[in-house]
């Protein structure tokens, strides 16, 4: 990972200027944000791409059946182009509404007989290792690079999930009373530097959506909007939300439909 | 005649609307119920909402002024002033509790002390340009409201307890919730007030 080296170290580089400077508050963010730009040009997101469609077109697990051949993400079987920014949507088959990473591994599960277990064990990527659903979930959404955002919303199960949605969104709990809203319910506003979307709002929830999956520099690993909506919990200090689960797809819905209309750029690069 | 039926359908619209947001809510709140796994410090209790989180809750941070009011008594009422009155403790030490953002979550170990958060939402020192805008400045705090005995006991009770003077204020209940002890908010309270702290420079 020689790639990822350099990239840690022109981070250190650039963060390493930052720190000198004085007045540099959201000049810092802007600096960040010119950085990433020169790096997504040789974006390391790419090599999880050609991972992830490597296993979609494979003949894999125990039933030798490849996702190609059998898993239907909402344009038919096969069909990857386009996907991505048109879920999460309803599945009939499954009877849920779910996100791509939901639905990928119940391809795996369902069509290519996985175990969900072992799936589930150890969802997130770390330095030494990335699950395939992360690959996968890669493949797909590089496959709906510079197109527009269209979550289904009209579709009623959706507009259902979509409702539950928001009010995961408001809920306030926790030794803190935080909920999302609580940080990502205004306009302009910041924790310490790091400036925070009003995630309720049109114009401003694709930047939750934006860059996933990201390619994490610190560490040198992928990671998707499942693990994203984890971390946040995390630092709401709730407990832990389960994988796949109806709250994490519910929330994934809300936000996705609030940035409908809005260009996806493909997988990117996050601190 | 014809208005107060038109009158009357839109009451009926208008609490169709409220009985279907509801409805949301109470689904959203059993589907959390079953989503969650405790981790960590992160037990499923957390989910369990107390009297000021289920009302800011049911009311989208807005409630009604009377139950305002009745809510915000409840909450001053639990806050628990220092046995020997002092309240003005350390700005140095206090100015260190402010930085520490840590604890509380499933990574962090259980047990105290944890941050006081401050800067992650305020402006306070002038020296630190790393400061987040969810809650006001709070540069020359002490000097524009005076270090007076009631300005102390004040910023002591809004530590201890914010919701005090805001019900659904986004400010954590520090002192309430135990995650600042009384000599920490001393501490804190010195970083706002004391004349000597950089906040007042």
């Amino acid at each position: 990972m020689r790639q990822s080296i350099a990239i840690v170290g022109a981070l250190a580089i650039v963060i390493g200027s930052l720190c000198g400077q004085a007045a540099a508050k959201d000049a810092a963010t802007a600096e960040f944000d010119k950085f990433r730009e020169v790096m997504e040009d040789s974006n390391p997101a790419e090599l999880f791409e050609a991972k992830g469609e490597d296993l979609w077109q494979a003949k894999r697990g125990p039933k030798q059946v490849a996702l190609a051949e059998s898993c239907d993400l909402g344009l038919g079987i096969g069909v990857v182009k386009g996907a991505y920014v048109q879920m999460p949507r309803y599945f009939a088959d499954a009877g849920k509404v779910m996100d791509a990473e939901r639905r990928i591994v119940w391809c795996m599960v369902e069509k290519q007989g996985f175990s969900a277990e072992e799936l589930f064990r150890t969802p997130f990527a770390n330095e030494n290792f990335t699950p395939e659903p992360t690959s996968l979930v890669t493949y797909v959404a590089g496959a709906s690079r510079n197109m527009k955002i269209a979550v289904p919303i009209s579709e009623p199960h959706v507009q259902d999930t979509y409702q539950l949605g928001r009010e995961v969104f408001s809920f306030r709990a926790g030794p803190y009373d935080f909920a999302c809203a609580t940080c990502h319910g205004e306009d302009g506003k910041r924790i310490r530097m790091q400036q925070l979307p009003n995630l309720a709002k049109k114009d401003e929830a694709i930047r939750a959506y934006q860059g996933w999956p990201g390619y994490r520099m610190t560490g040198g690993f992928m990671l998707t909007q499942q693990w994203r909506m984890n971390d946040c919990f995390r630092q709401q200090r709730f407990p832990e939300p389960r994988y796949l689960s109806d709250t994490v797809t519910s929330l994934l819905t809300y936000l996705t439909a609030n940035a409908n209309g809005n260009v996806y750029k493909g997988p990117g690069i996050k601190r | 005649m014809p208005n107060r039926f038109v009158f009357l359908l839109a009451a009926l619209l208008v609490i169709a609307g409220v009985a279907r947001a509801d409805d949301y809510r109470l689904r959203a709140l059993r589907m959390i119920q079953n989503d969650f796994q405790a981790k960590g410090q992160a037990g499923l209790d957390r989910l369990e909402t107390d009297s000021l989180q289920h009302v800011c809750n049911k009311y989208s941070d807005k409630p009604p002024a009377p139950l305002l009011r009745l809510v915000e008594a409840d909450q001053l009422a639990t806050v628990k002033y220092p046995a020997d009155g002092r309240l003005m403790g350390d700005w140095r030490e206090g100015e260190k509790i402010a930085q520490s953002g840590r604890g509380f979550t499933w990574t962090d170990k259980p047990g105290l002390p944890v941050g006081g958060n401050c800067y992650n939402c305020h402006e306070i020192s002038p020296r630190e340009l790393s400061f987040g805008t969810l809650g006001p400045s709070l540069r020359n705090f002490g000097r524009n409201r005076g270090n007076t005995p009631e300005m102390r006991q004040y910023v002591f009770s809004k530590i201890f307890n914010a919701k005090s003077f805001n019900a659904c204020s986004a400010m954590p209940r520090f002192g309430y919730i135990g995650a600042l002890n009384e000599e920490q908010i001393r501490h804190l309270v010195a970083l706002l007030l004391d004349p000597e702290s950089p906040v007042n420079q």
